[in-house]
C-alpha cells in the first residue's frame, strides 16, 4: 500500500517538479469545513532602537568618567571598578556587540560600499573613543573597553618585554588592520569579529578554537600585561598616533619629577620611558646618515609591500564567498572536481549564468588588487616609519608615561612618592 | 643645542596644528559618515527565498541553541495527510511515531483537524533550526516551512557566524522595524514576486543612498 503511495507520489513530483522552484503552490490550501481557525504565530520583535542609543550613553558617560579618574582622581581603585563595570556591562551583559574595535570594519564597508549605511549608533561607538583619546589620552583603553578590562584583571605576574620585541610583535596589529579594512571594504568578511578572542568568554558559549584562542591570551596575559591590547588590536593603533598628541596625558607623578625610579618597574606595559642620557657627538653623525638611508627606503618599502599586497590578491580574494564560489564552480565544469559542495549546488539551484558569476568574481579580485595596493602600502608606510621612528632619540629629563603606548591604567600612580606626599597634604588639610 | 627654545616652540605649534587637522578630520569625517548613515539600526535575517536549507543554522550560531528557527507559514500550508516535512520522503509508516518523524528532536507536532486534513505546528523550543523540514516541504509541498531568525533569540553579532558560513547566501541586514521575512501567500503565486536576486555582499542591508 505504501509504495503505490510513493509511486503515486513519485509521479507526481515528477510532473510537479518540472521547472518550478521551492515554495510553488502544489497543494491548494483546503477550505476547512469544521470551523477550523489557522494559528497566527507571533513573531519576537528584536532589541528596541532605545536601547541602542542607551549603550552609546553609557559608553558616553563610561569615557568622561574614565577621563576623569584618569587625570584627575588618580585612583587606581576607582579606574578599577569602572574597568569591572565596563567588562560586565559591554562584555557580559550586552555580549561585546558592537564595540569600536569591529565598528571599524563597517565604517570601512560604508566608504567603499555604496548600498551600506552604517547605523549611527555604531558610527559613535566609533568615533567617541577617538575623540576622547584626542583630548585625554588613552583613556578608552583604561577603563571603558571590554577586551581590555578582562585582560587587565589577570596581569598578575608581568614580566617586562624588551622594546625591540614589543614594536616587532606591534607590527602585527598594523598588519591587521589592514586587513579587516581590506576585508571589510570588499564585502568578504569581518574578521576582527570572527577573531575576537574573548567573544566566546562574553557569549558563554562559541567555537571551541576561539575559546582555546582566548584561554591563550588570558593565560599569556597573566605574564604578558594586555597581549592583544598591546600586539593585535588594530583599534589600539588607531588609537596610539592619536594619544602621541592628546590634549592632556597621563603624569606618572602629579608634581615635579625626583628621579626615585620607583615608578620603574610599576608599568606592565613597558610603556614607562626613563630620562636619557646626552647624545655622543659621533652617534650623532651616524645617525644622521642613517636617518637619510631610511628616508631614501621609505617610498621603496611603501612601494614593494604595496606590490606584495597587489600579487596576492588571487589568495586574499578567496576570503570572498563569490570568489570561492567562482573557483569551485570552475572546478566543477572544468571536471577537476567531481562532487558539489553545498555552495555551488545553491548557485545551480537559483539558475544564474556561469559566465555572469565568472565576470563577477574577477571583478571582485581586480578590487583586492587595487586594496592590496592600498594595504600593502599602508604596511610598508608604518614599517618604514617604525625604521625611523627607532633612528631618531628624543630627550627626556624625567621619567614619562609613552603617549603612545600608555594605556592609562593607573597602576604607576601610586609608586611615585610624591603621589603620595600630596595625597598626605591633602589629607592634613 | 643653542636653538632649544625655538625647537620646542616650533614643535608646541606643529602639535596643535596635527592636533587641530585630526580634530577637523574627524569631524568632517562625522559629517560624512551620518550623510550615509541609518537612524535605524538593522538586524541578521534569512531570506527564505534564497535559503537552501543546508542546515548551517543549527550548528554555526554563536549560542548554545541556534537563534534560527522553523516557521510555519500557515496559510501556504496544504494541510497535507502525508507532509513530506513531518515524515520525509520514506516513512515507515503515515503516523505520528518516532520512527516516521524526520525532525530530530520531534519539534513538529501533527494533529488531525478534518479528514483529510492535518495540521503541523513547530515547538520552538524543541526545534534547533537544522531545516531537515524545511528541505522536506520544499521538495515535495508548498515551501510552507522555512527558516527564520528569531529575534528574542538573536544577539545581533557584527558579523553573524552564521551568514559567514551560509552557501547560499540568504542571511542579509534588514532593518530593525521590519525584522522578519516572512513567506506569504502572495509571494507563492507568482513565483518571483518575493524572489531577490543573489547579493554579493551579504552585508549591505538595501539602504538605498542615492
Amino acid at each position: 500500500m505504501i509504495r503505490l503511495v510513493y509511486i503515486i507520489i513519485g509521479t507526481a513530483f515528477l510532473l510537479l517538479s518540472s521547472g518550478t522552484a521551492s515554495g510553488f503552490e502544489r497543494f491548494p490550501p483546503p477550505d476547512f469545513e469544521s470551523g477550523y481557525q489557522q494559528p497566527t504565530p507571533a513573531n519576537p520583535a528584536p532589541r528596541r532602537n532605545i536601547y541602542e542609543y542607551v549603550d552609546t550613553a553609557v559608553l558616553l558617560a563610561g569615557l568622561s568618567l574614565s577621563s576623569y579618574l584618569v587625570l584627575r582622581t588618580r585612583s587606581r581603585r576607582a579606574i578599577l571598578a569602572l574597568c569591572v563595570f565596563s567588562l560586565f556591562y559591554f562584555g557580559f551583559w550586552r555580549k561585546g556587540c558592537v564595540c569600536p574595535i569591529g565598528a571599524i570594519q563597517n565604517i570601512a564597508l560604508s566608504i567603499f560600499d555604496r548600498d551600506y549605511a552604517v547605523p549611527i549608533t555604531v558610527m559613535l561607538f566609533f568615533l567617541l573613543p577617538l575623540v576622547f583619546t584626542l583630548f585625554f589620552g588613552r583613556t578608552f583603553c583604561a577603563a571603558v573597553c571590554p577586551l581590555g578590562a578582562i585582560q587587565d584583571l589577570v596581569v598578575l605576574r608581568p614580566i617586562s618585554v624588551p622594546e625591540w620585541l614589543e614594536g616587532g610583535l606591534r607590527m602585527f596589529a598594523y598588519v591587521y588592520l589592514a586587513a579587516a579594512v581590506l576585508f571589510a571594504a570588499t564585502g568578504s568578511a569581518f574578521v576582527i569579529c570572527r577573531y575576537d578572542p574573548f567573544i566566546s568568554f562574553f557569549h558563554l558559549s562559541g567555537n571551541f578554537h576561539l575559546l582555546i584562542l582566548g584561554a591563550c591570551f588570558l593565560l599569556v596575559g597573566v605574564f604578558v600585561g594586555r597581549p592583544y591590547c598591546r600586539f593585535v588590536c588594530p583599534y589600539g593603533v588607531i588609537l596610539r598616533q592619536l594619544s602621541r598628541i592628546s590634549k592632556w596625558k597621563v603624569a606618572i607623578t602629579p608634581e615635579e619629577c625626583i628621579k626615585c625610579r620607583l615608578c620603574e618597574d610599576s608599568c606592565p606595559f613597558g610603556a614607562i620611558r626613563a630620562p636619557t642620557a646626552d647624545w655622543p657627538a659621533h652617534d650623532y653623525n651616524k645617525s644622521k646618515k642613517r636617518l637619510a638611508f631610511l628616508i631614501i627606503l621609505l617610498p621603496v618599502l611603501v612601494f614593494s609591500s604595496g606590490w606584495i599586497g597587489y600579487a596576492l590578491r588571487p589568495v586574499t580574494s578567496r576570503v570572498h564567498a563569490t570568489v570561492r564560489l567562482a573557483d569551485r564552480v570552475y572546478l566543477e565544469e572544468t571536471g577537476q572536481a567531481e562532487e558539489t559542495t553545498d555552495a555551488s549546488s545553491a548557485f545551480r539551484g537559483t539558475g544564474k549564468d556561469i559566465q555572469e558569476l565568472y565576470a563577477e568574481a574577477l571583478d571582485i579580485q581586480a578590487g583586492f588588487g587595487l586594496g592590496g595596493w592600498l594595504a600593502g602600502g599602508f604596511v610598508g608606510l608604518v614599517l618604514a616609519g617604525k625604521l625611523i621612528a627607532v633612528s631618531l632619540r628624543r630627550r627626556r629629563t624625567d621619567y614619562q608615561a609613552d603617549r603612545a603606548g600608555c594605556l592609562a591604567c593607573g597602576r604607576c600612580f601610586e609608586y611615585c612618592p610624591q603621589e603620595h606626599a600630596k595625597r598626605k597634604l591633602a589629607k592634613d588639610n | 643645542m643653542s636653538g632649544n627654545k625655538n625647537d620646542i616652540d616650533r614643535r608646541h605649534f606643529l602639535r596643535n596644528g596635527l592636533w587641530g587637522a585630526c580634530l577637523a578630520g574627524l569631524g568632517a569625517a562625522a559629517g560624512a559618515l551620518s550623510r550615509k548613515s541609518s537612524a535605524e539600526n538593522t538586524v541578521w535575517q534569512i531570506d527564505p527565498e534564497i535559503c537552501v536549507a543546508c542546515g548551517n543554522c543549527a550548528t554555526y550560531c554563536v549560542l548554545e541553541e541556534s537563534a534560527v528557527k522553523c516557521v510555519h507559514a500557515y496559510a501556504m500550508c496544504g494541510y497535507c495527510r502525508i507532509c513530506f516535512g513531518f515524515s520525509g520522503p520514506e516513512p515507515y509508516d503515515i503516523n505520528e511515531a518516532a520512527e516516521n518523524q524526520l525532525c530530530p528532536t520531534g519539534a513538529i507536532k501533527r494533529t488531525f483537524v478534518e479528514d483529510p486534513y492535518y495540521e503541523y505546528t513547530i515547538d520552538e523550543s524543541l526545534c534547533m533550526g537544522c531545516g531537515k523540514c524545511v528541505k522536506g516541504c520544499n521538495t515535495f509541498g508548498n515551501g510552507s516551512l522555512f527558516l527564520q531568525v528569531r529575534h528574542d533569540r538573536c544577539l545581533n553579532c557584527n558579523e553573524c557566524s552564521i551568514a559567514a558560513a551560509c552557501p547560499s547566501g540568504a542571511f542579509k541586514r534588514v532593518p530593525a522595524d521590519e525584522p522578519y521575512l516572512l513567506k506569504r501567500v502572495d509571494s507563492v503565486r507568482n513565483n518571483t514576486a518575493g524572489c531577490k536576486p543573489l547579493r554579493s555582499r551579504r552585508f549591505s542591508n538595501g539602504v538605498d543612498i542615492a
